[in-house]
């Protein structure tokens, strides 16, 4: 039978709802772990030496080709054999920022080659550095290109997140699956957790949306938005 | 040349421009095959060719965008891209060909301003992140630039709201706010509409008659014998002919120039 009063009382717990900002936390902690990790082998990667290049791509290959599951298990659980021991919160970092980061490289390698070379001639030109052309002009001009899939990526981190409470992390999964086996509500409080993701996914959503017009204030209305989305949407299906 | 011929030469003209031999070699192609060309204080010279001939490439190794393969390219004296250490030839790396790069000036056939920048931003990012200019000093030149560009009101456009001729122009203010030496146009106006062109030839008219040193891609026949104190044709990488804007179109002395000129005036 579905409780009302129990769904009401859960949808303010705190409990829950510490649960859920530690999700927020995490995965906003992971997603500047990922863009650290995403742009430095995004750059490694169009470099034409090999003893650069190639470290990048091997990253990338792992963390792809492996569930990031098996990897925090790995992490949290597999390293300690070899001596090195992180506690919860370091190996949850470390699971889905590097993992985050493999996906973010691509989406960010993209969209800096989507640039048109004679930007990067133009700033070549007036005596830029190579360090200063990718700051002021490749990088700004990407970032229209890599913000929608790099805000599909995060709406899916917020939900990935939920895979740490597999190496006991107090997030929300975690905390929905105590409280369940207390108060044996299961609809309910499960129900709770869905609408605290369906809730931060949403608000994200909408900060998505803002940062994008705001990024493409500098694009004619119509054909600049029709080939954003385009680009967008080649970028999000070459990242799954 | 010995040493004080030299310098008797030096006496009588300032060269900005000394290339000596230049070569490049993309693959197979050999696109450049030893140029040499000196370019005086305040010259306007003019390069025409069939395309594939080498004339961007011309260009774009004078500013070291491509590293010529041989020869030395210098700037009022100072060679680009290498330094003479003990007699040795040594090339220089990026960042010290960056810094060179800020005297030699670079307006694109593309425009190619960046497009996430106003029209303003534009012409004071180079200003003011690299020579670090202040950025008050540095907006009122780009005022003052855009001002002698004809476009005062088109400080806050970005290059989208702006035709090509407009962004053209803009174009020539920010090669101009980091007070070259020398101004390399590449072909600025073929991507442009018809009625547009007067308009960014006029501006670089008035560089010229103020006295700014540039050398000049195009095939603008008229800009070139109004401006121009020389005209060259560069053919197959290498220079065909060399002289006074009246005798090179009136009379030139090759048969492959006087074919090339045929086509294009008559075009």
């Amino acid at each position: 039978m579905w409780d009302w009063a129990a769904f009401f009382h859960y949808l303010h717990s705190e409990y829950l709802l510490l649960g859920a900002g530690v999700t927020l936390g995490l995965s906003l902690a992971s997603l500047a772990i990922g863009l650290g990790c995403g742009l430095a082998a995004a750059l490694m990667r169009l470099s034409s030496n090999p003893f650069i290049n190639k470290p990048a791509s091997l990253y990338v290959w792992l963390m792809r080709g492996t569930p990031v599951l098996v990897q925090l298990i790995i992490i949290y659980t597999g390293l300690p054999q070899l001596g090195i021991k992180l506690n919860v919160l370091e190996s949850a970092l470390l699971g889905l920022g590097v993992n985050e980061g493999a996906y973010l490289a691509e989406i960010i390698r993209a969209g800096i080659l989507s640039v048109p070379k004679g930007q990067v001639e133009a700033a070549r030109a007036v005596g830029m550095t190579q360090a200063m052309t990718m700051r002021l002009v490749v990088l700004p001009q990407a970032l229209r290109i890599i913000v929608p899939p790099l805000g599909n990526t995060f709406n899916g981190l917020l939900k990935t997140s939920s895979l740490a409470s597999v190496i006991s992390m107090e997030e929300l999964l975690r905390r929905t699956e105590e409280l369940v086996q207390i108060q044996f509500k299961v609809l309910e409080i499960f129900i709770v957790a869905a609408l605290y993701y369906l809730l931060m996914t949403t608000v994200w959503g909408l900060i998505q949306e803002r940062i994008e017009a705001r990024l493409s204030r500098h694009v004619a209305p119509a054909g600049g938005r029709l080939r954003q989305k385009i680009d967008a949407e080649i970028l999000s299906r070459d990242s799954q | 040349m010995t040493r004080n011929s030299a310098l008797s030469a030096a006496a009588t003209t300032e060269w900005v421009l000394e290339a000596e031999g230049v070569h490049k070699r993309f693959g197979a192609t050999e696109v450049l095959k030893g140029v040499s060309l000196r370019v005086a204080k305040g010259e306007v010279v003019v390069i025409l060719g069939p395309s594939g001939g080498g004339k961007s490439t011309l260009l774009r190794t004078i500013n070291h965008l491509e590293r010529p393969d041989a020869g030395v390219i210098r700037l009022c004296g100072e060679p680009i891209g290498c330094k003479d250490v003990d007699g040795r030839r040594v090339a220089l790396p990026e960042s010290a060909i960056a810094v060179q790069r800020r005297a030699i000036g670079m307006v694109f056939q593309q425009f190619n301003l960046f497009s996430h920048m106003t029209a303003l931003q534009n012409i004071t990012a180079a200003p003011i992140r690299v020579l670090k200019t202040g950025k008050a000093a540095a907006v009122a030149e780009a005022r003052r630039l855009l001002a002698l560009v004809g476009l005062p009101e088109k400080a806050d456009a970005y290059p989208e709201q702006l035709s090509g001729g407009q962004q053209q122009r803009v174009a020539i203010a920010r090669a101009l706010a980091m007070h070259p030496k020398l101004i390399l146009f590449d072909e600025p106006t073929s991507a442009l509409d018809p009625e547009m062109v007067a308009e960014v030839l006029e501006v670089m008219l008035d560089l010229s008659q103020n006295g700014m040193t540039m050398i000049v891609v195009t095939h603008e026949v008229g800009f070139a014998r109004r401006a121009a104190d020389r005209a060259i044709f560069l053919e197959g990488g290498a220079i065909v002919e060399e002289a006074a804007p009246e005798r090179f179109f009136a009379d030139p002395s090759s048969e492959r120039t006087r074919r090339f000129l045929s086509k294009v005036l008559h075009a």
